[in-house]
């Protein structure tokens, strides 16, 4: 165990069981399972992407480009998890990733050895002959060798949720500038959103050795915590993370609301995304200490010096015995200062700088180190893990020095990512040594390390400047804030380092394997630009998106082409600033609730009935009603068509759009909407209606009937309801306001059902209260008209007809819509669904969905002469274009096949008899194909060139994908009762 | 994005349903084919200041004219398209 014996922000009264690769460990709760395990003396976490290199912990936080781990089990089972950023939760299971068999002896490490093969660009250079190998067999073996973690393979369990905020101020990071920026803007009364990545506020100040007014950091940011609460208008998110930033002061933010968990509570989202819309930003996101290149810096033992303070400090875990601190500038001193104040031995200090104070000179004594000033690491021991070091100093002296942890500090580089998502470039800047961000989002500030401001003293004072200012800027002004005081010294900013020799690889990047070696290749290979480079050698491209080696890479493509790094300058950051599970994007849009579900006033009558139902949109529509005795869906919907044609049934038809127009000029609105004239029309009637879009195609159809001189009602197709809704706003509201028109829809108000066949009239007039005159005198044909029926409701009937037949739609307000099919049925009428519907207007030749497919002209429909050239509407003029009238164009026809038996099949291509089968011979398509019980025949319904003038021909279908080659004859699209003879009936 | 609604005040873009330039004159029903090409198909692709129709479906269902630029996003005005 190297659990140090005092200290640290764990709850050493309670234990916590957990499994890494199938072995039990113990740890506290406080733990992070990269502290439990390195608590327990497991230094070796996983193995790396693509040589399979043995890889520790290298950091304590969301930049781990290492240590990542397969989470849970099952269906719970979640990739790539940085081990630092697990909560340690009891019976935690986790387990090693990219390892075969085991992790402490993998096979694919060979791939180290083939390391020239996977350098960067491997992609595009190796592996290239002979082509056919690539799918076969290269690619797989590279996948089985490469990669990282599993998904799981079952559906998730948990749920997600989505939330919105709405603040004057949104604080990222609860640092000692996140703390005091929210202080100072949260005792002014503004509203403060403060968003904390880590289950308890603090930031840097729960891993370092601090004092802040007298207390130490953990207490201070314990005590602030408690003063924010005390401000009405703060909010505290912790686990939460601030992942983008859009325009206009929207954030989003992902809080792991149960990830500390074992498993959700009940009814408690695994997640949660917030949407936050902040008039102000103060981002205090902190810095990430980067990585130094020297040859195997990638080894179980080497880590980042700021994160070893981190683990001794917050987690009392000494990470490896006799460390060793290995400094560019003043920042590795701290942990050296932890040591000696903990009471650790360390083995040496090695520190690139030739002169160092005496303070620093003490300590090395105070630790017991050899200290090495001007030296640099020449070797790396232990490939599993780091059992010493050949170090060198000043003068070339070489030695030996046993140790299991070298902590190295290289500089801290300010988490600039979030000021980048809207464009802004990070500069570079000479002075901290460091990219800070430059041009920043509109109402956003940064303070503290974020900002390259690395003192504590200084972060407090340019938080509470931060939070005080936005502020004062969303109108709660107020004295300037009492800044909470600290007293640390003046440190001088690391250079980026390169401790130039040593053996073996020097990584730039941990999680894509990519090493100085490959930037090196890029740069001989022209691929200079960083974004060039990035994209070449993947740099910077795996989950941690570079957030410890991405400067380092460029560093040294810096020194590589002999440029600054103001001038080589750095790769652009997008969102997300870590990665988010999709399922907390979609939130509750997954499966049956990825969009809602609506149903009919008639849904639960038609269940009963035993209809299957269909989605089109977001309608459940039934498509035919099984009875007892049918096997296929073919003997429901040929049983149900013969029942309309030979007595009377009923559909619902509820989803078809219906909008409500009122106004003086509503018949010229219509006029203007139409291909055909509506103006006209006398009450009491209703009339068919096409409408074009303004390129001269076909956008929708429907019936519209004048219910009043001033109040139409219309009814657009199930799926284009909104949308025709929405041009007719358009219409109105930018082409012609001066129109005096009102609408609305009513497709939700009103329940409609059509009632159709030779017995359709007794049954309206059986349902309709007693009183009404419903015969063919009375009530024509595409008449339209108030009654009532259960007992006084007012009911809408339309004598209109897609089956064919005589027929009416009814229509009542929803609430009575089952009350009102119940007494249809009653009245002796079959229920008949979708597919039914769809036969019979085959059988008319009634162009729907297939046809109706935005490249069809009222022309290729047969409803060219409907176009009134008496007016203008919308669509009329580039209608008139030679091209859409050119008579070559598919159009509708219907077709039959020349052998009884043959089946059509929609979306085969109609080509003349004898041509052969190629793409010139095209000559259009079959759009719709029913079983028509009345022909006993498989029809079609097709667009085919110059097909009104083709009726009798003899065509091929040709259906390569179903192996369909029927011959057709051309004939009508309306193949029953072509008179009307009944509809009129 | 958040879009000023001239009738509903500030909110965000998923409200919204975007149709394209605005500021076209539909020409009249009987001017030449190369008018209506232009009004139909044409449009300017401005890096810069531009003004849109947006429709403020989940809201007031009003169509407005909202003016931004392209590059950053920034609101200049949004106002109802009806003048």
């Amino acid at each position: 165990m190297t659990r140090i014996s005092t200290g640290g922000l764990i709850d050493r009264s309670k234990t916590l069981r957990f499994r890494f690769d199938g072995t039990n460990y113990s740890g506290r709760p406080g733990d992070t399972l990269a502290s439990a395990l390195l608590a327990n003396g497991v230094r070796l976490m996983g193995r790396s992407f693509k040589y399979h290199r043995p890889r520790g912990v290298l950091s304590a936080g969301p930049e781990e480009p290492s240590a990542l781990v397969e989470l849970r089990s099952g269906a719970r089972r979640e990739p790539n998890i940085p081990a630092p950023v697990v909560e340690l939760f009891h019976g935690l299971e986790a387990s090693s990733q990219n390892r075969f068999p085991s992790l402490g002896f993998d096979l694919m490490a060979v791939n180290g050895l083939l390391a020239p093969l996977f350098s960067a660009g491997f992609y595009y250079k190796t592996f290239m002959w002979p082509a056919s190998w690539w799918e076969k067999l290269y690619e797989p073996l590279i996948r089985h060798a490469a990669g990282l973690g599993r998904a799981a393979t079952e559906d998730d369990p948990d749920s997600y949720d989505r939330a919105h905020l709405f603040c004057d101020v949104l604080v990222v990071g609860s640092g000692p500038a996140g703390l005091a920026a929210a202080l100072a803007a949260g005792r002014r009364g503004a509203r403060v959103v403060l968003c904390e990545s880590g289950p308890l506020l603090g930031g840097r100040l729960l891993a370092e050795h601090t004092e802040i007014d007298g207390m130490p950091g953990p207490a201070w940011a314990a005590a602030t915590e408690a003063a924010l609460r005390d401000c009405p208008g703060v909010t505290i998110l912790r686990r939460t993370t601030v992942a983008a930033v859009f325009d206009h002061g929207s954030y989003v933010a992902v809080e792991r609301v149960a990830d500390h968990k074992p498993v959700p509570d009940s009814h408690e989202p695994r997640q949660r995304v917030w949407r936050i819309v902040a008039k102000r930003c103060v981002l205090a996101a902190g810095a990430f200490e980067r990585l130094a290149t020297f040859g195997d810096n990638d080894r179980p033992g080497v880590m980042l010096a700021g994160a070893v303070r981190t683990y001794l400090n917050r987690y009392a875990v000494l990470p490896g015995r006799a460390p060793v601190v290995a400094t560019s500038g003043d920042d590795g001193w701290r942990t050296v200062a932890d040591c000696v104040r903990l009471g650790i031995g360390v083995a040496a200090i090695i520190d690139r700088r030739s002169e160092i104070t005496s303070q620093q000179r003490q300590l090395a004594e105070a630790s017991g180190a050899q200290l090495l000033l001007g030296g640099r690491i020449a070797r790396v021991y232990g490939g599993t893990g780091l059992y010493g070091l050949d170090v060198e100093d000043a003068a070339g002296k070489r030695q030996f020095v046993s140790t299991e942890l070298l902590a190295v500090a290289g500089g801290w580089n300010p988490a600039v990512q979030l000021a980048c998502h809207l464009g802004g470039k990070p500069v570079w800047s000479e002075h901290t040594q460091a990219f800070v961000p430059g041009t920043l989002p509109p109402g956003m500030s940064v303070a503290g390390a974020a900002r390259g401001t690395f003192g504590l003293a200084a972060a407090l004072a340019e938080g509470s400047a931060a939070g005080a200012a936005a502020a004062d800027g969303t109108g709660f002004a107020g004295s300037a804030p009492a800044v909470p005081r600290a007293d640390d010294a003046a440190t001088t900013p690391a250079p980026i380092w390169f401790l130039a020799g040593g053996r073996g690889k020097a990584f730039v990047d941990f999680q894509h394997d990519v090493t100085t070696a490959d930037i090196a290749q890029a740069q001989q290979e022209g691929f200079v630009s960083v974004e060039h480079m990035k994209r070449y050698t993947t740099h910077g491209m795996a989950t941690d998106q570079g957030k410890t080696g991405g400067v380092a890479g460029m560093a040294a493509m810096a020194a590589l082409t002999g440029r600054s790094m103001a001038e080589t300058g750095t790769t652009l950051h997008r969102p997300p600033y870590t990665p988010i599970a999709i399922g907390a994007l979609a939130g509750h849009h997954r499966g049956k609730d990825f969009r809602p579900t609506r149903r009919t006033p008639a849904h639960d009558w038609a269940a009963e009935q035993g209809a299957s139902f269909v989605e089109t949109g977001p309608w459940l529509r039934a498509e035919w009603f099984t009875q007892p005795g049918e096997r296929t869906w073919l003997q429901s919907c040929t049983r149900e068509v013969n029942a309309v044609r030979g007595g009377v049934g009923v559909c619902d038809v509820s989803t078809l759009g219906k909008i409500e127009i009122v106004g003086p000029d509503a018949g010229a609105f219509l006029d203007f909407l139409y291909i055909n004239t509506f103006s006209t029309l006398p009450v009491g009637r209703v009339r068919y209606g096409t409408m074009l879009r303004e390129d001269g195609f076909v956008f929708d159809d429907g019936t519209t009937a004048r219910l009043a001189p001033d109040r139409w009602v219309m009814t657009t197709t199930t799926a284009n309801a909104p949308r025709v809704l929405q041009h007719m706003e358009f219409v109105h509201q930018v082409l012609r306001p001066d129109w005096r028109v009102a609408f609305v829809s009513v497709t939700d108000q009103w329940a409609q059902f059509a009632v159709a066949g030779p017995r359709a009239r007794s049954v309206i007039a059986a349902v309709l209260d007693a009183g009404f005159d419903v015969s063919d005198a009375a009530f024509p044909f595409m008449a339209a008209g108030n009654f009532t029926s259960l007992g006084g409701v007012e009911t809408r009937l339309f004598r209109i007809s897609f089956s064919g037949e005589q027929a009416y739609e009814i229509g009542v307000p929803s609430a009575y819509g089952d009350a009102l099919v119940r007494k249809i049925a009653a009245a002796g009428a079959v229920p008949y669904g979708l597919e039914a519907l769809s036969v019979m207007r085959i059988e008319k030749g009634h162009p729907a969905g297939g046809e109706l497919n935005g490249q069809t002209t009222a022309m290729d429909l047969g409803m060219g002469r409907m176009m009134s050239s008496k007016k203008d509407f919308i669509g009329r003029a580039m209608a008139q274009r030679p091209a859409l009238r050119d008579p070559q164009r598919p159009a509708l026809v219907g077709l039959k096949p020349v052998k009884a038996g043959d089946r059509l099949r929609a979306g085969a291509h109609l080509l003349p008899r004898t041509a052969t089968h190629r793409i010139e011979n095209d000559q259009g398509w079959i759009s719709s194909v029913a079983f028509s019980p009345s022909l006993n025949s498989w029809i079609g319904l097709g667009l085919l060139a110059n097909g009104p003038a083709r009726h009798g021909e003899i065509i091929r279908t040709l259906d390569p994908v179903r192996g369909g080659n029927a011959l057709a004859e051309v004939v009508s699209p309306c193949f029953i009762d072509p008179d009307g003879v009944r509809l009129r009936g | 994005m958040r879009i000023p609604c001239p009738h509903c005040g500030e909110r965000g873009n998923d409200e919204f349903f975007y149709l394209g330039a605005a500021g076209l004159t539909r020409p009249a029903a009987d001017a030449q084919p190369e008018a209506w090409h232009d009004y139909v198909y044409l449009r300017d692709n401005p890096a810069g200041k531009h003004s849109e129709l947006w429709q403020h479906a989940h809201g007031c269902r009003r169509w407005l004219v909202v003016t931004r630029d392209t590059r950053t996003h920034a609101v200049f005005s949004a106002v109802d398209a009806t003048p």
